[in-house]
Order: structure tokens, then sequence, then C-alpha cells
């Protein structure tokens, strides 16, 4: 016979290394110039909260009564959600240890987080939905996500690193909720909600490269110099003067999976906030780039495919043997 | 004070009192109506935070205790700690100074001026001996060894060193006096200083400008009660009156918690009674009970914020009339409040007893019918081997 | 030497075992109306730190892998020609075919929006990225395959004989594309959780994933193939192929061997060995699949242990726990979401994949009492 099995499997492996030297792997996505962004910083978060009411507000979604049983709550009758759900898109959550006395200090102090959309450059969600219900802005790189063509699947919920998409498992017709910057309200030249209420400026909206800009500042400031910060949008005109505050080195969402447009100042550990340790490399990127790897231009599955259709036609028809009396070797 | 009148009229205690001759006696003694007088006792009772149970300790300490002598000194002040006091209700002033204490020196109300007045204090001080209450209004100038405030001659260092050697307790009453206030502002070109630095020794303090008129008449009755000062903080303040931070009883909390606040006096938050914080509100970090005692009896909203201007933190050494008026304030949070959720709370639903035993009972039927089929495998095995007479 | 043309089993539908089965499916309908009335949480235990459940990690990911017997045969048979393994093409197939409508069935039931499911299919909709995009694309195309590949069976049924040539001249292509589709799928099904990142554990997060998943989905088939022979042997009281059935778990063995291989290689190449002494649960789990995949080689190292009914069956029982193993600790307890959040699967989604099991079951024993599946049955050699 022409080839054997020995041949078939040199062929198929020939097919599999010639696909994958051409395909290159996918490096990150790298920001949009005018992306835009939140910078939480906190360190000037004082933990009203106000930001949760006015998310609410703005997206159009129902309180929550959890109660924490943590604290011995049987039941509730304030919106108290125990994390960013279905309902809810932001949360302000506080570290505390022992006494929890001293702010953004890890030993008997208390810290708080916010927890919300990262906006990441090269976004897990984007890459997994399998419907283009999830998207990124290509100009402001806002993660977006639209019901419409949504199916349910939850695999951007599983594949988002920080736990952001939620879904409504509680009624029959499920949707995901996630932050989407209240990109609904940019057009009245308006802005993230969080950032328009937020007394402190701790929750800060702006351009991504501007923030940054803020962050380089705040932290060549010694801890307890008397600084100005903006509050609300970075430009938007209003400022008050506080103390610089005192900040671990690290700024969290510059790198983590290559990039968010939300980034995060704090006073303690973020492993304390429960913010993951997590890799430059996109998972993303990782996985389109074997996935394209794979499949780069069908050139594996397509030699493959003809390697196994003239195998089963040889051994098949070419035969002239009907397929339930296939002949021995 | 609803819920003191509430307790006016339903307690059974409070029915007693009303028509015992203690309280005929007391109301006599303070020219009040008796159901007046009821209620100046109760509200004494409330702002301590004292149980019912010693309303009736009060109110025979109001009757029958012996007046103490009370010596009042003025330094560097404006007189508005005293203005304050003149214009409680419950008990009017001249109630207080004639029934209440015996009050042997005050420069503003006394009758007596100059070396005449002077006189009135030595002896009183030296009657009273070591049972004299001293109340000092004002700070006390310390640079160039204090000459920037004399009285008679004698500077305000002397002065009230003399004093405070042989009183009962020192009460220092107004921001001035307790932690220097509003002339020891940078730069105090008079080294204005408080009581407590200046003699050296723990004095009881209610600051404000001016301090609620109510906190020390509670301090005072307190000690008319139980002979001893009531329960004080590190800065020696009574932790019934400045235990809480007006950000804890503040009307206008909600507003807070909300993310609704009044950005510019007169707009559209400022008009709907929002909070002031963005105003430069420094009730998060001024202690004081200004929001649930409120000022000159007059109803609700009778407090700066309840007017619509934020606190100025008067009450608080490093924050009133040092940081500016409008600046933000340092939220001091005591610790964070329950309702906070903790980073990695518990969610969602693991293994029960129902759901486990129910997933064992399927796998185990499934390794049970994998036994079984094995086994019967098994025997065929070894019956093949028979059949072909080998060993099994 | 010609092998024995199947033909129908017979026997009666309605027995106490069919009984039961139905029962167990009449259950988990009454659980998926629940679902389908009042959402995904009045049914599942389902949460947004384990998004996935029970539902995808055994219904789909495992059930389809088990189903790989389809596929991992008839490479054997028609590609690479060994026509001894022939008596076992239909009944594979079959087993296959009902293992993915299962899965397809599950993901209907576990997608939120299972009205719109369309769009994964449509232009302006689907999206090339996903890793999901492409394993549904293929699950689907594969099931109606997987049907073309039966229908000689139930034409010949029919008594349809000059439709069942017609169909056969062509076969090859869809056996050709049937082997193809099911090497893209399952190696993707452990792709799929490569965008997961560190979120699942390193002993089993890898690039490898692909590889790993096709091995032992092509050994869990032939484990497949083999426990269904054995229980159909047992069932009709028929002997047993062993000396094919030995041969298969052969390269079983292989593939085993293969799979054991890569994974520690990929291991040491990534540095992440360490791991695998370090306790936690993915350690545990990660021992229990390795330990499994290791019986058939051991166990079965001798051509006589091969000649053995009785360690054939243990050998596959322990390759296809293996793989289960394997697949939902990759899914469920590798997949590590951050702190707080736990998940075990609820009653109803317990009865439901106990009531899709129990379909598979009861439709795989009506098939072979009216179908022509199952080989004639011979006298005992």
């Amino acid at each position: 016979m022409s080839f054997d099995r020995r041949d078939l499997f040199r062929l198929a492996a020939v097919a599999a290394t010639g696909a994958a030297t051409q395909a290159h792997a996918r490096p990150n996505k790298t920001m949009p110039e005018e992306a835009l962004g939140l910078l939480f910083d906190g360190t000037l978060c004082i933990g009203c909260r106000a930001c949760m009411p006015a998310c609410k507000e703005a997206n159009g979604m129902p309180p929550e009564l959890t109660p924490l049983e943590a604290n011995g709550q049987t039941s509730a009758v304030w919106d108290a959600p125990l994390d960013i759900s279905g309902s809810t898109l932001n949360v302000i959550k506080a570290y505390r240890d022992g006494t929890g006395e001293h702010k953004d200090e890890v030993k008997d102090g208390f810290a708080f987080t916010k927890q919300s959309c990262f906006h990441c450059v090269d976004p897990s969600c984007v890459s997994a939905c399998p419907v283009s219900a999830m998207t990124k802005d290509p100009v402001n790189g806002i993660v977006s996500y639209n019901v419409d063509a949504c199916i349910g699947c939850r695999y951007c919920v599983a594949a988002c690193p920080f736990g952001v998409p939620r879904f409504t498992y509680d009624t029959p017709k499920p949707k995901i909720s996630k932050c989407q910057l209240c990109r609904h309200r940019l057009e009245d030249g308006k802005f993230a909600a969080c950032a328009t209420v937020c007394p402190t400026g701790a929750t800060l909206f702006g351009k991504v490269k501007d923030l940054k800009a803020e962050v380089a500042r705040r932290k060549a400031l010694a801890p307890g110099t008397p600084t100005t910060y903006p509050r609300g949008r970075i430009g938007g005109g209003d400022s008050y003067s506080a103390r610089a505050g005192r900040y671990v080195p690290r700024v969290y969402g510059e790198h983590e999976i290559g990039g968010t447009q939300v980034l995060h100042l704090s006073g303690v550990p973020f492993e304390l906030l429960d913010k993951p340790e997590l890799p430059e490399r996109a998972p993303a990127a990782v996985s389109e780039s074997l996935q394209h790897g794979l499949y780069y231009g069908l050139l594996a599955p397509a030699t493959f495919l003809g390697i196994l259709v003239a195998a089963a036609r040889r051994n098949m028809v070419a035969a002239g043997k009907n397929p339930d009396e296939v002949k021995k070797p | 004070m609803s819920a003191i009148d509430f307790w006016l009229k339903t307690s059974r205690v409070a029915k007693k009192l009303e028509t015992s001759d203690e309280l005929g006696a007391a109301s006599r003694r303070f020219g009040l109506p008796r159901r007046d007088f009821m209620q100046f006792a109760a509200t004494l009772v409330a702002s301590m935070g004292l149980p019912t149970s010693a309303f009736g300790a009060v109110v025979n300490a109001l009757t029958y205790a012996k007046r103490p002598s009370v010596i009042w000194m003025q330094f560097q002040e404006c007189t508005g700690c005293t203005e304050s006091l003149l214009r409680a209700e419950h008990p009017t002033l001249d109630k207080l100074i004639l029934q209440l204490i015996s009050l042997d020196y005050h420069e503003t109300l006394a009758a007596a001026a100059g070396h005449q007045v002077e006189a009135a204090r030595r002896a009183a001080m030296e009657a009273n001996k070591g049972k004299y209450i001293l109340v000092v209004e004002g700070a006390i100038p310390v640079k160039e060894n204090g000459i920037y405030c004399k009285i008679g001659g004698r500077t305000a260092i002397d002065l009230v060193k003399e004093a405070a050697a042989d009183a009962a307790a020192v009460i220092s009453i107004g921001s001035c006096a307790s932690w220097g206030g509003m002339p020891s502002t940078s730069p105090n070109p008079t080294g204005a200083s408080s009581v407590a630095t200046v003699i050296g020794k723990p004095v009881v303090s209610i600051p404000g400008c001016p301090p609620n008129p109510y906190n020390f008449l509670s301090t005072v009755v307190h000690f008319l009660t139980f002979g001893a000062l009531p329960e004080l903080d590190a800065k020696g303040r009574p932790k019934f009156a400045y235990g809480r931070l007006i950000h804890e009883n503040c009307e206008r909390r909600a507003h807070f918690d909300a993310g609704r606040f009044a950005t510019q006096f007169g707009d559209e938050g400022h008009r709907q009674g929002w909070c002031l914080y963005k105003l430069g509100c420094k009730g998060p970090e001024t202690y004081a009970n200004c929001p649930s005692i409120l000022f000159n009896d007059c109803g609700a909203g009778a407090w700066p914020v309840g007017t619509g201007h934020p606190c100025i933190g008067c009450t608080e050494e490093g924050v009133g009339f040092t940081k500016p008026i409008h600046s933000l304030a340092q939220l001091k949070t005591v610790s964070p409040p329950t309702q906070f959720a903790r980073p990695g709370e518990e969610q969602g639903q693991g293994a029960t007893a129902v759901t486990a035993g129910a997933a064992a009972v399927l796998g185990g039927l499934a390794i049970g019918a994998g036994v079984k089929l094995a086994n019967n495998l098994g025997k065929r095995d070894d019956a093949d081997e028979k059949a072909r007479g080998g060993k099994p | 030497m010609s092998h024995a043309a199947p033909a129908p089993v017979g026997g009666k539908l309605v027995t106490p075992i069919t009984t039961v089965l139905g029962v167990m499916v009449l259950a988990m309908v009454a659980v998926l109306a629940v679902r389908f009335v009042y959402g995904l949480g009045a049914a599942t235990n389902l949460n947004n730190g384990y998004p996935w459940g029970l539902w995808i990690a055994w219904d789909v990911v495992t059930g389809s892998a088990l189903a790989g017997g389809g596929f991992a045969t008839a490479l054997l048979v028609y590609v690479l020609n060994r026509g001894e393994y022939h008596p076992l093409i239909r009944p594979a197939l079959l087993a296959a075919l009902l293992g993915y409508l299962q899965a397809g069935f599950s993901v209907v039931a576990d997608l939120g929006r299972w009205w719109d499911f369309w769009h994964i299919f449509w232009p302006g909709y689907a999206q090339v990225n996903s890793v999901l995009f492409e394993v549904a694309v293929c699950i689907m195309a594969y099931t109606v395959i997987l049907a073309i590949e039966l229908l000689p069976a139930a034409l010949e049924r029919l008594g349809w004989q000059r439709a069942k040539k017609k169909l056969e001249r062509v076969l090859f292509v869809f056996v050709a594309i049937g082997v193809l589709l099911p090497t893209m799928h399952q190696s993707s099904l452990g792709t799929l959780l490569v965008v997961f990142g560190p979120q699942v554990h390193p002993l089993y997060q890898s690039t490898v994933l692909p590889l790993l998943f096709l091995t032992s989905t092509i050994g869990m088939g032939y484990a497949a193939v083999t426990i269904e022979a054995a229980i159909s042997s047992v069932a009709l009281r028929r002997p047993l192929e062993k000396e094919i059935l030995g041969k298969l778990l052969q390269i079983g063995r292989g593939l085993m061997a293969l799979f054991l291989l890569v994974r520690f290689g990929d291991l040491v190449w990534r540095g992440a060995l360490h791991f695998a002494f370090e306790p936690s649960l993915p350690m545990l789990t990660f021992w229990v699949e390795n330990l499994l995949f290791s019986v058939p080689l051991w166990l079965l190292a001798s051509a006589a242990a091969r000649g053995r009914a009785r360690l054939i069956f243990l050998g596959a029982m322990a390759m296809a726990l293996g793989g289960i193993v394997y697949r939902l600790s990759a899914f469920l307890v590798a997949y590590q979401t951050g702190a707080g959040w736990h998940y075990f699967p609820s009653l109803g989604e317990l009865t439901v994949t106990a009531g899709l099991i129990a379909f598979e079951v009861l439709a795989i024993i009506l098939a072979v009492r009216v179908l022509p599946i199952l080989p004639a049955a011979r006298s005992s050699s």
C-alpha cells in the first residue's frame, strides 16, 4: 500500500509542527490611547460607601438585603451586599484585623478596598465569550456586555480572574451583570457614578494615562506631605487639600494580566484585600495563542482530515468491501 | 425630648416622685413648676446616660445637697461659655447660681468689682478649702511668664495655680480652657495653654465653643449626686457627652451613606438638607453630643449642622480653629462598621449531609456494580481455566 | 475471518431495570421543570464562584469523553484498518451518540439563555477566539456525524437496502470527519481551562492540556468500549471478546504511558513538580488520577493478564475512573476561584446527572433489543 500507519503518523506530526511554527504567539493586547478608567486609592477611602448606592441608582439595580452572618445578623433591612453579584456591580469591602483601630495598618488595623470590573487591557471574558456578548471598546477600552447576544454560558464568569462578571441565577431569564464604567452616562458628559459621588476622590475617574501620572505623583510624595487631591474626575476642577498617604509599593492593575484600566493603590498588601496574584502574561493571550496555533488557517485540521479521508476511503471503499466486513490486514 | 416626656408620663417612679414632698421642696427651691423641675432633672439624668433608677438620687441631690462653692475664673476668653450658660432654660442661670451651686466668684456676674470681689474670692477659697469647685473659662498665656493676662496685678498662671491647689475638683469649661482653643491658634503669640498643662494635674474638660451648658450642669449634678466626677476619657472629657463622634448621631448621616452631598452653600443638595461633608463638616472627626442634645432648648435642628453649616470641630483639639473650615475632615472610623463585607466572604453552598450522601450513593452504586461485574467475570475466567484444564 | 453481522438482541422492553431507569428519568424531568421555570439557582448550587458545576464537568466534559469510544474505535477500524475490532464499532457509535446527545442536552439545561443558543453559529455573534465556540460547533457537528454513522443500522432495520448501499458508498467521508471532530473538541475541552489562567491549580493548568485531554479521552473511549462489552456480555450471557479487548487495552496502556509521560514531563518543564508534594486538595486528586491511570500499566502488563476477563475489566475501569476523576477535578477541584467560595452539586443537579445516565442506559438497552447493534450471538468457542 502507498502508505502505512507509520507514514500516517509522520505526516500528521509534520502537519502539526508546521502549523505550530507558522502560528505566531499572540502578545498581550495594548492599552488604547484614550482608554478610560478609575483609580481607587484605599488610603483616601473613608468607607462611606456612597459609591455603592450611587452605582445602583445609575444602573437601576435592586438592593441586596444580605444579613452578614459573620456579624451575627439573621436578617437585614439595608442594602448590604456581601460581594458584587447579579444585582451589585460595586462593593467596598473592609479588611480588618484584631481590634481594627488603625486605618491602613496590617496589625489591629483596617483597610478598604473596592471590588468592581478592572476593565482589563486583554480581558479574559472577551476572549472566552463564544457569542461576542462581551466586547472591549477599541477607543475607550470599556469592557461592556450585550444581553441580546448572551447565551448565558457563564464562561466569562469562570474565566475572569477577578471574579467580576456575575450571573443572575435566581431568574429563568438571567443575564450577566458587570460594571461598564457607566458608559450609558458618558454621552451626557457625566462619568462613572461611583467617582462622581466619592467625597474624597478615593475613586477617581479619568483617562488611564492621566490616572497613571496621578499615581506616579502620589507615590513620589513623602507620606504626610500636604498635597491636593482631585475629586470626581481628573481635570474636573474639584479638588481638596490633605496629606499624602503611605502606600505599599505595588500599583495593582499596572501589570496584572497585561494591565488593567482600573488601578488600585493601597496602604496594606493587596493579598489581604483578596486581590489575586496574577502573571503579566494575559491568560486570554495564552489561550488564543494555543488555540490559533493549533487551528492556524485550519491547516492542521485540513491536513489531518485529508489523511483521514484517504485512509478511510482506502479501507472502506477502495477495498470494495462492505464497511461491515472490513478486511483483516 | 419626647422619650423623656414619655418616661415622665408613664413611669411609676416618676408618678410617685411627682407627688412626693421631696419634689415639692425641690420645685420650690428652683422656683419651677413640679412638671418643669421633673423635666430638668430627667434631662440631666438622660444626658449623663444614667439609668432611670438614678432619677430619685438626682432629685434628692438637687433638693437637699449642700450647695457647693464654685469659683469661676476667666482668662483668655470671650465670655461665650458664660453667655451660653446664661441662656440655659432648665434651670435658668439665676436658679443655678442661687439654688444649685454657690457661685462665690464670677467676674462677669459678680455685683462687686475690683479689690472687693478679689477679697470675696479669697474668703470663699479660705472658707471652703479643699471643697470648692474651680471652674476655669479661657486659656492661660504662658509666654513671657504669663504677662499677657493679669487680674489685680497677678498673672493668670499664678491665679489658677493658687486656686487649683485647694480645689476639690477643677473643671475647664470651653475649648480655650480645655486645650487652648482659639487663642492657641498658630502662631499662638501669647503661648495660650490649657488649664491642665498649667496646673499639671488632670481636670475635667468640657470643651466646645461654646460648650453645651447641659454638659457642664450634668457634670456638676453628677458630682453632687454621687460625690464623684463622671467617667472621663483620655482627654478628661466626660464620656457621656464626648464619647461619640458627631457623625455617629447626625441627622444628615443617611445622606452621607447614600453619597448625597451639598457641594456649595445654597446648591440643590444644600437646600435638600444633604450631608455637609464636602463643605468641610468636621463631624466625622469631632467628639461631642451636639446632635443629640441640641442647643437653646428650642427644638429640632438647633445646632450648627442642623442649620446648614458644617461643623467646625470646635470641641476637638487639632480640628477646631486649626483646620480650615472648608477643608475635608479626616474621617475617624472607630473601627469598620459591622455592615462591611470582608474580602473573601464565605459564599456558595458546599456539601451537605444530603448531597454528599446522594453523591456517595451514586458513586457507591457504580462501584458496587463494577465489583459485582468483576466477580462475575472472574468466575467465568475460572470456568474457562477449568475447561481448559489449566490451574486457576 | 468474517465477523458475525450485527443483529437485534430481542427480548422484553419493560423489565424491572428499565422501570427503575424510567423513574430516574422522570425525576430528572421534574428537576428540569423547576430549573426552566424558576431559573438555575432554584435547582442547582451554581454560584458566581463556581459558575460551572456538575452538569458541565460531568455531563459535558466527562460524558463526552466516555463517549470517545465512538471515534477512538472508528479511528482504529476504518483509518488504521484494524478490522478485528469491527464488532465493537456499532455499540461504540451508539454509546457515543447517546453520550453526545446527553452532553448537548446538559448544555441546553445549563445555558442561562438557552433560547439564544443559535448565536454560537451565527455570523456576527460567533466569536472565533473563544475555545467554547470551537467546542460547541465541533460537538454539534459531531453529533450529526454520529447519527449519520449509525444510520445504516436504522436503514437495515427498516429494510431499505438501496438507501443503505448508497449511504455506505460515501460513509468514509463522514467516518473521516467523525474522527477529526472529536480530536479537535476533545482536546479543546482541555483548552477551555487555559483562559482560566492562575485560577486553575498549577498541577493542572498547562498549555499541554489539549494533548492530555486528547490522550486520556482515547484511553477512556477504549475503556468505555471494554466496559460496555463486559456489561453486555454478562447481561446477555454471551462470551466476552477477550482477545480483541485485550489488544484494545494494550493500546490504552500505551496512551496511559504517554499521558503520564507528558503530564510529568510538562510539570518538570514548567518547574511545577513541587506542587505534587505540597498538601492540597488538587494534589490529592492529582495522585489519585495518576494512580488510576497507571493501573493498566502494571495490571495488564502480561499477555496472560490481558487474556483474563476480570483483569481486562478492572484495567478498563481504572482507566475510565482515572479519566473521570481527572476531568471532574480539573473543572471543579483544581479550579479555585478565590477565597470563600463553596460548591457541591445540589440534590437537583445530582438527580439530573443520574437521570441522564439512566436515560443513556435505558436507550442502549432498548436500542440493542430492537436495532442491529451487537454482533449476532455465536455459540461460545
